[in-house]
C-alpha cells in the first residue's frame, strides 16, 4: 500500500497548507474585491480607503464582541464575533454613507475627474486610519473564541491512519461558507431584483440610466451599504482567521486591488475569480515544497533546500506581479471589465 | 395648440448662445424632423427640450404645462422618452433587461408594452436573452427605441437614429417609426439623412446657426428649390 | 513660517527648530518631485515611500566601506546570479521581439523565465548565506563603495529614476487609478526588499553610523577655531563669569553650539539642493517643454491629436519627479545618519507628502515648498499640541481614569485624522491650495463645444 500512501500524504499536505489557507484567504480577498469593484462600477473611482473601511468594520465588531463576551454571551462553538457583526455592518454602512454625503457627493455632482475622487479617498483613508488607531490602537487584537477546529490533525490521522494530518479551522470553514452564501445572495440581488438591475444599468451607462428614471442617489446609497457590509464581513473573517492589526488591513489593499483588476474591474464575477487567483498564487508561490517532494520523490532525489519559490516576505510582490502581467497582457482583466 | 413646444429657445453651454430664439413643436401622431448643416444646433435644440441644456430665454411646454424648469428625469416621468445618438443601450444587459430598465419608473404591469415592442421589432423577441452588446448596429438601435417606448411615452425624441447604419436598415427603421406614429405618439427627430427623413416627416425644421431658417411640412420643404439647393444637395 | 520656527526656537530650543527646518527642507524637495508629476502631468503617484527608500539605500551603498570579507565569501556567487538574471531578461526581450506572437512564444518565454529564475536562485542562495554569515552582528552585508555620502544624493536619484522607468513602462497610458495602484505596489515591494535582503542593506538590522558630509559635534568641541568662535559670539554673557564657572558655561555653550552648527551645515546643504531643484523646475515650467506638459495635462486628447506622444511625455515626467524624490530620500538618510527600513511607513512618506502638495497648491512649485513647511511643522507640533489639548480637556477626569489614559496614549493618532481633514477641506474649499497655480486654465475654457 505504500505506493499509494506516499502520494496521498503529499496531497493531504498540500490540502492542509495550500488548499485550505488559499481558499479562505481567497474568499476574504474576493469579498473585499467585490466591494472595490462595486464602488468602481457605480462611483467610478478606485477607493483607496477600502482597506481602512474593512478595519473600521472589524474594529466595531471586535468592540461589540468584547462587550458581549463580558456579559457572558457566546455562540457556543462559533465565534461570538458573528453575533456582533451586524452591529459592525450597520455602523460601517452609516459611516460610509456619511462620508459619501460629506466628501464624495460634491465631486460626483461637479463631475470631477476620477483621480480627484481617488485623492479624496486617500483623505478619507487618513481619517479612518486615525479613528481606528485612536479607538482601538495600532496593535494586534485577538477576538476569536468558541471552537478552534472543525477537523483536528490528530483526529484526522487517527481516522485515516495517514501520517499527515489535515486541519480545518472553524475560521476557515466559516469564511468559505459565508463567502459562498454572500456571493450567491449578491448575484441573486444583482440579477433578479429591481434595485440590483438598476445598479447594473447605472454602472453600464450612467446617462441612459438617468434617462430611464433610475434614481442615482438611491443606487449610490445601496452600493455603499453593500460595499460596507462586504468589507465588514471580509475584515471580520480575516481577523478571525489571522488577527486584527490596522496596518495589515491597509496592506490588504494591494491584493484586493489586484484581485479586482485581474478579474476585470467593475465585474462582480471577476472580483471573485480574481480573489482566488491572487490567493492561490500567493500561497502556492510562497509555500515550501520540500516535504511535499520528499513524499513523492525517491530518497536519492530528495531536495536539500526548502524548495520555496518565493520567500513569504515577498507575498505582496505576488499581487504586484499578477497586476503587472494583467496590465501588460490584458488590461481589461479576465472578464473584460472597464478600462480607460 | 402644439403638444410639445419649445418657444424662442435661447441658450448654450455656458459660453456663447448656440440657440437663438429657436422654436420647435410637435403634435401627437405627428413626425417632426429637425435638419440642417453641421453645427446648426439641431441636437442642442432637442436637448434643450429634454432639459439637458439650461435656457436663457424662451420656454418649453408639454400639453400646455410649462416644463422649462423641470430636470430631464422629471420630463421623462412626464412622458417624454429620449433615444440618444450614441451609447443608447445597456451593453452588458440582456435585451429584455434593457426594456425592463426603460420601464423602471412604471409600477404597473409592463408585459403588455413589452409584447407591443416585440411586435414592432420581432427580432428583439428572438434575441431577448442575448446581451445587447453582442447585437448588430441596427438591432441595437431597435433595442434603444424599444427601451424608450417602454415608458409609455407621449413624446419620442430620437437623436440621429440612423447614424452609422446601412441604408436598408435605415429604411426599415423609418418604417417602424411610421408605425409608432400610428399609436398617436408625437415623434421628434434630428436627422443627418435630411432627404429620407423629410420624406416621412409631417413637419420639418431647417435650422442654421441656431435659428429657424425654414419651417413647413416635410413635402413642402422637399419641394422648396432653395431648401433643395442649400441643404439637400440639389 | 520663519516666525513659527523662531517661536519654536525660543520656546523649545534652537536645536529642535533647526531639526524641524531640516526636515522641512527635505520634505519640500520631495513635495517638489511629486508636484512635478502631479502638477505638470496629473500623475497620481502613490509610491513616494518606495522612491525615498531607494534614495536611502543609495546612501548606504555609496558611503559605507566595502566589507571585503563578505565580497570574498559570496560576491562571486551574487555576480553570477546577477549575470544570469540579466541574461534571462535579455533572452526574454529577444524572444519577445523575434518570435511570432502565439501560444508557443508565450510558453518559450515562460520557460525561459522559470529556468532563469531557478538558475539565478542556484547561485544567489549560497552567496547570500555566505555573506550574511560574515560577522552578522556588525556587517553581514556587502557594504558599500566607501565614497563620500554626498554623492549618494545623485545616485539615489538615479536609483529612483530606474524604478520609475520600470513602473512607467507598465502602468502609464492606462487609467490614472491603475497607475496609482501600480505605484503603491512597487513601493511596497521596494520596502520589502530593503527589509529582507540583508546582504544588501542589512534589512531590519539597520545600517547605522553612516559617514556625514558635515563635521561631527565631538570634533567641533575639541577644535580651537570653533571654541574661540563660540567664545567671541557669547562674549557678553561670558564676561560676567570667571574661573571655573566661565569654563563650565563655555563648555555648555560649545556643546549646544556644536549641535546647532552641524544642523546649520545640513540646512545649508539642503537649502542649496532645494534652490537648485526649485530653480530648475521653475525654468522647466516656463520653457516650451513645460507649456507642452501643461497642454497635455489640460487636454490629453487634443495634445495627442497634435502629434504629442502623451505616454512618453508622462513617463519622462514620472522619471524626473521620482528622481527628485530619490534625491530627497538619500538626503533624509544622510541626515539621520542611519538607514532603517522598518521606519518607512506609507502614511508618513507617501500620503503626508501628498497633503503637502495639495495644501501648498498643485502645479505651483513655490506652493509645494510652502506646503511642505507648513504641513511638516504641523505634523511635528501636532503631537505635543494634541497631547496638551487632551491633557487639559480631560483634566477634570480622575488621574488614573482608563479613558483619560487611553486618550493620552492615542493622542499621536489624532494627527493622521487631522491630516485627512486638512486634505479634504483644502480639496473641497480651496482646490488651488495656499498658492494656486497661476497659469492653470479653467475647466470651462477647455470644454469642447457640442
Amino acid at each position: 500500500m505504500t505506493f499509494l500512501t506516499e502520494p496521498l500524504n503529499a496531497l493531504i499536505l498540500l490540502a492542509n497548507f495550500v488548499l485550505m489557507p488559499a481558499l479562505s484567504y481567497g474568499s476574504q480577498l474576493a469579498l473585499g474585491a467585490l466591494g472595490v469593484t462595486l464602488i468602481f462600477g457605480i462611483l467610478r473611482f478606485a477607493n483607496f480607503a477600502h482597506g481602512e473601511i474593512m478595519a473600521f468594520g472589524t474594529m466595531v465588531t471586535i468592540l461589540v464582541t468584547w462587550g458581549l463576551q463580558s456579559f457572558g454571551v457566546s455562540l457556543g462553538p462559533l465565534p461570538t464575533a458573528l453575533l456582533a457583526m451586524p452591529v459592525g455592518i450597520v455602523a460601517t454602512a452609516l459611516f460610509c454613507i456619511v462620508t459619501d454625503r460629506v466628501v464624495y457627493r460634491y465631486y460626483r455632482d461637479s463631475k470631477s475627474p476620477p483621480v480627484v475622487l481617488v485623492i479624496a479617498s486617500v483623505g478619507v483613508m487618513f481619517i479612518i486610519n486615525g479613528i481606528v488607531r485612536f479607538i482601538i490602537g495600532p496593535d494586534d487584537q485577538r477576538f476569536a473564541d468558541g471552537e478552534r477546529f472543525i477537523v483536528r490533525a490528530r483526529d484526522f490521522k487517527e481516522l485515516t491512519g495517514m501520517s499527515e494530518g489535515l486541519t480545518i479551522k472553524v475560521s476557515q470553514g466559516l469564511t468559505i461558507c459565508v463567502a459562498v452564501m454572500l456571493v450567491i445572495a449578491l448575484f441573486w440581488f444583482l440579477q433578479k431584483t429591481r434595485t440590483g438591475k438598476a445598479m447594473r444599468a447605472f454602472s453600464d451607462n450612467e446617462d441612459l440610466a438617468l434617462l430611464s428614471g433610475i434614481n442615482p442617489d438611491r443606487v449610490v446609497l445601496v452600493t455603499w451599504i453593500i460595499a460596507a457590509s462586504l468589507a465588514t464581513i471580509a475584515g471580520t473573517l480575516y481577523g478571525l482567521d489571522k488577527s486584527f492589526k490596522p496596518f495589515t488591513y491597509f496592506q490588504l489593499l494591494l491584493p484586493i486591488f489586484a484581485a479586482a483588476i485581474v478579474g476585470g474591474i467593475g465585474q462582480p464575477i471577476g472580483a471573485i475569480v480574481g480573489g482566488y487567483v491572487v490567493a492561490f498564487s500567493e500561497v502556492m508561490l510562497t509555500y515550501a515544497y520540500k516535504k511535499f517532494l520528499v513524499y513523492l520523490l525517491p530518497e536519492s532525489w530528495q531536495p536539500e533546500t526548502l524548495v520555496q519559490l518565493l520567500s513569504t516576505d515577498y507575498k505582496f510582490a505576488v499581487s504586484f506581479l499578477i497586476l503587472v502581467v494583467v496590465l501588460l497582457i490584458r488590461p481589461t482583466g479576465i472578464f473584460r471589465g472597464k478600462v480607460l | 395648440m402644439t403638444y410639445l413646444v419649445g418657444e424662442s429657445m435661447t441658450g448654450g453651454y455656458g459660453g456663447a448662445d448656440i440657440l437663438k430664439s429657436c422654436t420647435i413643436g410637435v403634435d401627437k401622431g405627428e413626425i417632426a424632423v429637425i435638419v440642417g448643416p453641421n453645427g446648426a444646433g439641431k441636437s442642442t435644440a432637442m436637448k434643450a427640450m429634454l432639459g439637458l441644456l439650461r435656457l436663457r430665454e424662451g420656454r418649453v411646454a408639454l400639453d400646455g404645462k410649462d416644463i422649462t424648469r423641470l430636470t430631464p428625469q422629471a420630463r421623462v416621468a412626464q412622458g417624454i422618452a429620449f433615444v440618444p445618438q450614441t451609447r443608447n443601450v445597456f451593453i452588458s444587459m440582456t435585451v429584455e433587461e434593457n426594456l425592463e430598465m426603460g420601464a423602471f419608473l412604471r409600477k404597473d404591469d409592463i408585459s403588455e408594452t413589452m409584447d407591443q415592442v416585440f411586435e414592432l421589432f420581432p427580432i428583439l423577441k428572438e434575441k431577448r436573452r442575448q446581451v445587447a452588446g453582442e447585437l448588430s448596429g441596427g438591432q441595437r438601435q431597435q433595442v434603444a427605441v424599444g427601451r424608450a417606448l417602454m415608458t409609455h411615452p407621449s413624446v419620442l425624441m430620437l437623436d440621429e437614429p440612423t447614424a452609422g447604419v446601412s441604408p436598408i436598415v435605415m429604411d426599415e427603421l423609418f418604417d417602424r417609426i411610421l408605425e409608432i406614429r400610428q399609436a398617436g405618439i408625437a415623434i421628434l427627430m434630428v436627422e443627418q439623412n435630411a432627404r429620407q427623413a423629410l420624406n416621412i416627416a409631417d413637419k420639418g425644421y431647417v435650422l442654421v446657426i441656431g435659428e429657424n431658417r425654414h419651417t413647413d411640412t416635410g413635402a413642402a420643404l422637399l419641394a422648396d428649390p432653395e431648401v433643395r439647393r442649400s441643404f439637400l444637395g440639389g | 513660517m520663519a516666525v513659527l520656527l523662531a517661536f519654536v526656537g525660543f520656546s523649545q530650543s534652537w536645536s529642535v527648530a533647526l531639526a524641524i527646518l531640516n526636515l522641512c527642507l527635505i520634505s519640500a524637495i520631495m513635495a517638489l518631485g511629486v508636484n512635478i508629476q502631479w502638477g505638470y502631468a496629473g500623475l497620481f503617484n502613490v509610491g513616494i515611500m518606495g522612491f525615498a527608500a531607494l534614495g536611502g539605500a543609495a546612501a548606504v551603498i555609496v558611503s559605507k566601506a566595502p566589507v571585503t570579507e563578505a565580497w570574498r565569501a559570496g560576491g562571486g556567487y551574487l555576480l553570477v546570479a546577477l549575470l544570469v538574471s540579466v541574461g534571462t531578461v535579455a533572452a526574454v526581450v529577444f524572444l519577445h521581439r523575434r518570435l511570432p506572437r502565439g501560444p508557443a512564444t508565450v510558453l518559450a518565454i515562460t520557460m525561459t523565465i522559470v529556468a532563469g529564475y531557478f538558475a539565478a536562485r542556484f547561485f544567489y542562495e549560497p552567496g547570500v548565506s555566505a555573506i550574511e554569515a560574515v560577522n552578522p552582528a556588525k556587517t553581514g552585508y556587502l557594504g558599500g563603495l566607501g565614497l563620500p555620502i554626498i554623492l549618494s544624493w545623485a545616485v539615489g536619484g538615479v536609483f529612483a529614476a530606474g524604478a520609475a522607468w520600470i513602473v512607467g513602462r507598465v502602468a502609464l497610458g492606462l487609467r490614472s487609478d491603475y497607475f496609482a495602484i501600480a505605484t503603491l505596489g512597487i513601493s511596497e515591494i521596494i520596502i520589502a526588499l530593503m527589509k529582507h535582503e540583508d546582504w544588501l542593506t542589512r534589512g531590519v538590522k539597520n545600517v547605522t553610523g553612516l559617514p556625514r558630509p558635515v563635521p561631527y559635534e565631538v570634533d567641533l568641541q575639541s577644535s580651537e577655531w570653533f571654541i574661540s568662535m563660540i567664545e567671541s559670539l557669547n562674549g557678553g554673557a561670558l564676561s560676567t563669569l570667571s574661573g571655573d564657572a566661565r569654563a563650565d558655561a563655555l563648555h555648555k555653550l560649545v556643546i549646544d553650539g556644536s549641535s546647532i552648527f552641524v544642523k546649520l551645515c545640513y540646512a545649508g546643504l539642503f537649502l542649496a539642493v532645494l534652490a537648485l531643484i526649485l530653480g530648475l523646475s521653475m525654468r522647466a515650467l516656463h520653457s516650451p517643454w513645460g507649456r507642452m506638459m501643461r497642454a497635455i495635462r489640460d487636454n490629453e486628447i487634443a495634445a495627442s491629436a497634435m502629434g504629442k506622444n502623451v505616454t512618453a511625455r508622462h513617463r519622462q515626467v514620472f522619471i524626473i519627479g521620482s528622481a527628485v524624490v530619490g534625491i530627497a530620500g538619500a538626503m533624509l538618510t544622510t541626515l539621520d545618519g542611519q538607514f532603517t527600513p522598518g521606519t518607512y511607513h506609507p502614511l508618513r512618506f507617501t500620503f503626508l507628502i501628498w497633503v503637502m502638495v495639495i495644501v501648498g497648491g498643485s502645479g505651483n512649485n513655490l506652493g509645494s515648498v510652502l506646503g511642505a513647511f507648513v504641513i511638516w511643522f504641523f505634523w511635528i507640533e501636532a503631537e505635543p499640541l494634541g497631547l496638551w489639548l487632551i491633557d487639559t480637556g480631560t483634566a477634570w477626569m480622575d488621574e488614573d481614569s482608563a479613558l483619560r489614559n487611553h486618550l493620552l496614549e492615542s493622542a499621536q493618532h489624532m494627527r493622521l485624522l487631522t491630516m485627512g481633514v486638512i486634505l479634504l477641506l483644502v480639496m473641497r474649499f480651496s482646490p488651488g491650495g495656499i498658492l494656486p497655480e497661476t497659469v492653470r486654465h479653467t475647466e470651462s475654457d477647455a470644454k469642447p463645444p457640442d
